[in-house]
């Protein structure tokens, strides 16, 4: 079953339907799993049990850029290969993206009070993620602006690919600006300078994430699917109606006045 | 070329000429920075701190709210939809539009900072620096705030989702502008580093704006 398949917005619900349960499934005992290790992971011998909330923090900053790139993936099928579920997945990403940022930001915040000692520093990566922040939920704004879904779905694609072009930029340019982060330490360039006993935890629940989002974003598309749905089974039923009364009173003429009207 | 030129020339014409926003976008610019010290306390030796950061600012304002109508007024009558089916590439079209936006509503601004500079107690060196980064960013704000104003004329919506839209992708213009302009009066970094990349920064919203915009038109015009 090829990605053509899937135009098929029936099909798309029935794969989905098999394959939301295992997802789910997975999802939590993952999330288990890694909540587990991270309960058991040592305290850091500067930071203290503080030092945990990065089993949380880590993925959901990771997830924020990653929905991003998925949304940009979903916008190249929207404009370039016109494929009907895209601009579904595109829209269903964004409010999700937009938690797992301000969850990020939230749990950065929480772990900044006890160890710079205020809730927020305007640091670049902070700042950096706070823009992500504010342009999903510009996008969902762009996406509530508009009725016609089509519309608003081709408008938001272009700006989705020119927020990826952009958001490096901008963090390059915050960072310039000002830095206090701690620099990346798990990707980098000679290895993880992280050790195990925090590292494996961490990878686990940066796992349980992504497949928490896939989850979560299946289930979205769903409802944006079925939204749909409902809302043209609404739009015929009201042009039945207003049909079916037109032909009874008979003079069509009173009746466009009033439509009009 | 004749056709992009024509297009520029007649731009510019409606802007400048009655009806046309471009001038009003000065008169903005004027009373935003006059708004500063009433925020801020008439305190000479702070406003000429904060001087580079506030001219900045009212200039992306400025810029921001006169983008709004960059594609609306063709839209309304009609001449939108002659440039969209016209032999002349979409792109270059848009590019051209802007150029013409950027020099009846961007130029003026970068004219009128000197006189806002000595409002501000900004000396002779420190505004020559403020117009000079001006000079080099206002294009990055007209050419990605066009995307924001292709957007608005596809949506039929404009104002503050557009603000809210475009704001973000000037965070750093408005970065290095400002650095660029402090390097200059307080130092101790050099104007040349946030410089270059300010021009770096407009020669990449030359190339993404164009593109951006022109894809939202021909996707979004219906």
């Amino acid at each position: 079953m090829s990605l053509i398949d899937l135009a098929n917005p029936t099909r798309f619900l029935a794969l989905s339907a098999r394959l939301l349960p295992w997802l789910a499934g997975a999802t939590i005992i993952l999330l288990a799993i890694g909540l587990y290790q991270s309960a058991l992971a040592p305290d850091d011998y500067q930071q203290g049990a503080t030092v945990k909330i990065m089993f949380i923090h880590v993925p959901n900053a990771w997830l924020s850029m990653f929905v991003w790139g998925v949304m940009s993936i979903a916008s190249l099928g929207t404009l370039v290969w016109r494929h009907p579920l895209a601009d579904v997945a595109a829209k269903a990403a964004a409010p999700i993206g937009a938690s797992f940022t301000f969850l990020a930001l939230l749990t950065g915040s929480l772990w900044g009070r006890p160890m710079w000692g205020t809730y927020w520093e305007w640091d670049a990566r902070l700042t950096s993620v706070l823009i992500l922040f504010l342009m999903y939920l510009g996008l969902m704004a762009l996406w509530r602006a508009v009725d016609d879904p089509s519309r608003a779905a081709r408008a938001a694609a272009v700006l989705t690919l020119v927020g990826a072009i952009n958001l490096p930029i901008i963090k390059f340019s915050v960072d310039w600006w000002n830095t206090l982060h701690q620099p990346a330490s798990v990707m980098r360039m000679g290895g993880s300078t992280l050790d195990k006993s925090f590292l494996i935890p961490l990878l686990v629940m940066a796992i349980a994430f992504t497949l928490l989002f896939v989850t979560l974003h299946l289930a979205a598309m769903r409802n944006e699917i079925l939204r749909r749905r409902v809302r043209s089974l609404q739009m015929m039923q009201a042009s039945r109606v207003a049909f079916s009364s037109e032909l009874s009173t008979g003079s069509r003429e009173e009746n466009a006045s009033k439509g009009a009207a | 070329m004749t056709a992009l030129s024509a297009l520029i020339r007649r731009d510019i014409r409606i802007a400048l000429r009655v009806g046309g926003g471009a001038l009003i976008g000065v008169l903005f610019f004027l009373t935003v920075v006059v708004l500063m010290p009433f925020a801020v306390g008439p305190d000479l030796a702070l406003l000429s701190r904060l001087g580079p950061a506030i001219l900045w600012l009212g200039a992306l304002l400025a810029s921001l709210l006169t983008l709004d109508r960059l594609f609306m007024a063709d839209h309304e009558d009609g001449s939108l939809d002659l440039i969209t089916m016209s032999r002349t590439p979409l792109e270059l079209a848009c590019a051209a539009k802007a150029l013409a936006h950027w020099l009846a509503a961007g130029l003026p601004l970068i004219v009128a900072t000197p006189v806002l500079g000595l409002l501000l107690n900004l000396d002779m060196v420190a505004t020559a620096a403020v117009a000079l980064t001006l000079l080099a960013g206002t294009p990055a704000l007209t050419f990605t705030g066009m995307i924001g104003a292709a957007l608005a004329v596809t949506l039929h919506r404009g104002g503050l989702l557009m603000a809210v839209l475009v704001l973000p992708l000037s965070i750093p213009v408005l970065i290095f502008g400002v650095a660029a302009s402090q390097a200059v009066i307080v130092g101790p970094m050099n104007f040349g580093a946030p410089f270059s990349i300010l021009c770096a920064l407009s020669l990449v919203s030359l190339v993404i704006g164009p593109f951006a915009a022109a894809a939202s038109l021909r996707h979004g015009l219906d």
